[in-house]
């Protein structure tokens, strides 16, 4: 027995658009790239430490441009506020303001506090428009103490260390927030929160490796060769648990072959066939996973390894796009009658256009590009004659190893004889 | 307090030039006259700020529960719905009457009608009937000599005891009123969709024309007039029973205790309200 295509008469198109679709993708940056500064700050894994401060301002720049696809998307932006004022305690969604908010300032205290040294010794030091930009931002301070600065770390690991559950609650819950849709047997599993959040720590560190090997590439300088390969190594791990949570799921979808498997396998097959089996498991997936091994073997080339490294993470933010795609857009192609699919083109034009899609993920770029301008973001920019000020300022580990790490490292190669302790004496006092 | 301090040489009492003097009893009382003067001002801006949305401008606004569910009053009312298939002839009269009362924009939808076509080749059609009705839609009519058997089910809103559309809603614009009805608070709604996505049942819609989040609310305004919705009124063969659950001797309470009738998606445990006769498993 058989029924035609069926499709209920409120099912004519789809509610959730592209935007839907970049919320989701843009707050898996923004979590992933945080959970990779986290990495060396909280875990100290220095191998990190030349993509810590480009891991933390991007998420940043991601995460305050994370809210313009949803008011695109709403059909009443201007009651957005509604969402805290009013919020509805069995809501998944009616979170969002809260944790988003709740993350937001704890990404703009954090990165504040890692650029204090900076931004105060520029504040002394510019004039012009330029001088008053960093003593707005130095708010009021003007000078930084060897006291101050213990304080700022121990403030930035801390702030670190909340940052990593707050930012698994915000990608988390967007994919429960899909998870708990009972009514779409494409969405309603409760593997989809964790799928979202793994998948987010995956496209973190292939966007930190695109933008980190792009940005050395426009500024003439090689990447570090053992960064790109360790967070290669990650993105590696990573993306095996990601796709083969998605494959479980499938998988056991498909072995269950519940009432609705039929409508399932159908939209998998002839509505997803390219963006599900060749975007995101073929080019997106099974690519990247070859590429990665190549990357990851510890006597290649390093301009291959950079290369090979790249590439993956390329295929790799095109294979979670496609995910997002995949679900958002996917579990709204048929109609909850289960007899029948509607068909989405995303248009060029309007609030939820291929345009405005566009300008949404170039925002966040744009922000990056700014706060480079602003923000030392790379430890060799580091000015020589501050090292009093910053040198060490982001790790301060307790224990003496990590805090002569710190200083090494930032510190020019000439002036790396020098006593540990000679270097922290501030010569402000 | 102050007194006590004066006691305990802590200060003037009071008694000395103030500009001259910077007795503790008057910081304290300074103190304690900024905290409960900011504490006044600050209670007083959140209330400016929330009180307006939580109270809003009539009934449908008044803040619910944080079940969503209205707070029921003695003596309220339970209302039912009932569709009969086995009377549902597809004029689509129902659709008309629904659109005509409730400014229902074209190509959306609070009711429709679905006529299932089982052949005798074993292969089952299901579509929707037009507004106007099969006759006259211009529409190719089917060779009664290869159906097997065929029905119409109306449908519409199944006002949930345990709507998921209430429990997704992010900012309480969707509640449940005393009478058991579901409703959308047009001035709240932010158009989300959310709602939209969590009905089973296709219920839900966002409206063109106002952005809110849109459904059948059983004529709501009607029923609380003690007036029939719309679709019931104007439907030739009442396949379209509405009527009051906690009456025995109203009509849907002895229809529903002599035949037997089904809720739609029962295994997703929504707990509809609009119970449905004459149906089959192939209905969704």
């Amino acid at each position: 027995m058989d029924a035609n295509s069926f499709v209920f008469p409120n099912d004519p198109g789809i509610a959730w658009s592209i935007m839907i679709v970049l919320y989701p993708y843009i707050t898996g940056l923004v979590a992933g790239a945080f959970v990779v500064s986290a990495l060396y700050h909280v875990f100290h894994q220095e191998v990190l430490k030349p993509v810590a401060k480009l891991a933390l301002v991007t998420s940043l720049c991601f995460c305050s441009c994370a809210t313009l696809p949803l008011l695109l998307h709403l059909h009443h932006p201007e009651r957005a506020l509604n969402i805290m004022v009013t919020p509805n305690g069995t809501s998944a969604m009616a979170g969002f303001g809260f944790i988003y908010s709740l993350y937001m300032l704890l990404l703009v205290v954090e990165v504040w506090l890692v650029f204090r040294p900076t931004i105060v010794e520029r504040a002394n030091s510019r004039i012009g428009a330029a001088g008053l930009v960093y003593r707005i931002l130095a708010l009021g301070a003007r000078k930084m103490t060897d006291g101050s600065r213990q304080v700022d770390d121990w403030a930035i690991r801390l702030l670190a260390m909340a940052g990593i559950p707050i930012a698994c609650i915000l990608h988390g819950y967007v994919g429960f927030l899909f998870g708990a849709i009972k009514a779409n047997p494409w969405w309603s599993t409760a593997l989809m929160p964790v799928i979202f959040l793994i998948s987010a720590i995956v496209s973190g560190i292939a966007g930190l490796i695109v933008l980190y090997v792009g940005m050395c590439w426009r500024r003439g300088v090689k990447p570090d060769a053992d960064c790109v390969r360790a967070m290669c190594r990650y993105l590696w791990v990573a993306l095996v648990v990601a796709v083969s949570l998605e494959m479980l799921e499938l998988g056991h979808m498909a072995y269950e072959s519940g009432a609705e498997w039929k409508v399932l396998s159908t939209l998998l097959t002839e509505h997803l066939a390219v963006s599900y089996g060749l975007i995101q498991v073929v080019i997106g997936s099974l690519c990247p996973f070859l590429l990665l091994l190549i990357a990851v073997r510890p006597r290649l080339n390093p301009r291959l390894m950079t290369a090979c490294g790249g590439l993956a993470s390329l295929l790799v933010l095109v294979q979670v796009f496609a995910m997002r795609w995949n679900v958002v857009v996917g579990g709204q192609l048929f109609s909850k009658s289960y007899r029948g699919f509607v068909e989405y083109t995303v248009p060029w034009g309007g609030r939820e256009g291929i345009i405005a899609a566009a300008i949404v993920l170039t925002l966040p770029l744009l922000a990056l590009w700014l706060a480079d301008k602003l923000l030392p973001l790379w430890q060799d920019s580091e000015p020589s004659a501050s090292l009093p000020f910053e040198t060490g300022s982001r790790i301060m580990s307790p224990e003496p190893i990590g805090a002569a790490f710190a200083i090494t490292a930032e510190t020019p190669p000439a002036e790396r004889t020098q006593p540990v302790q000679a270097q922290l004496t501030s010569p402000a006092k | 307090m102050i007194q006590e301090n004066n006691d305990t040489g802590g200060g003037c009492g009071g008694t000395c030039d103030k500009s001259s003097c910077a007795c503790p009893s008057d910081e304290m009382t300074s103190r304690r006259q900024f905290l409960q003067r900011a504490s006044t001002v600050t209670i007083g801006a959140m209330s400016l700020t929330i009180l307006p949305v939580a109270m809003g401008d009539g009934t449908e606004s008044q803040l619910p529960m944080a079940n969503g569910k209205g707070a029921p009053n003695e003596g309220d009312q339970l209302f039912g719905f009932l569709v009969d298939s086995d009377k549902c002839i597809g004029a689509g009269k129902c659709m008309t009457a629904c659109r005509t009362e409730n400014d229902v924009p074209e190509g959306s939808h609070r009711t429709w009608v679905e006529r299932y076509v089982h052949f005798k080749d074993g292969t089952l059609q299901v579509d929707t009937v037009p507004e106007t009705g099969f006759a006259g839609s211009g529409l190719p009519i089917i060779d009664p000599e290869l159906v097997d058997r065929s029905f119409f089910v109306p449908k519409l809103c199944n006002q949930c005891e345990d709507a998921p559309c209430n429990q997704v809603c992010p900012v309480h614009a969707s509640f449940t009123s005393p009478q058991g009805v579901e409703l959308v608070d047009p001035d709240r709604c932010i158009g989300c969709g959310y709602c939209v996505q969590a009905c089973p049942y296709g219920a839900r819609f966002i409206n063109p024309e106002t952005n809110n989040a849109d459904k059948c609310t059983w004529c709501y305004h009607r029923v609380m007039r003690n007036e029939k919705p719309a679709c019931v009124e104007a439907c030739p063969v009442d396949a379209r029973v509405f009527g009051r659950l906690d009456d025995p001797n109203s009509e849907i309470s002895k229809r529903i205790a002599k035949i037997p009738t089904d809720v739609l998606k029962e295994h997703l445990g929504t707990h509809p309200k609009t119970r449905y006769a004459g149906i089959c498993g192939e209905v969704k």
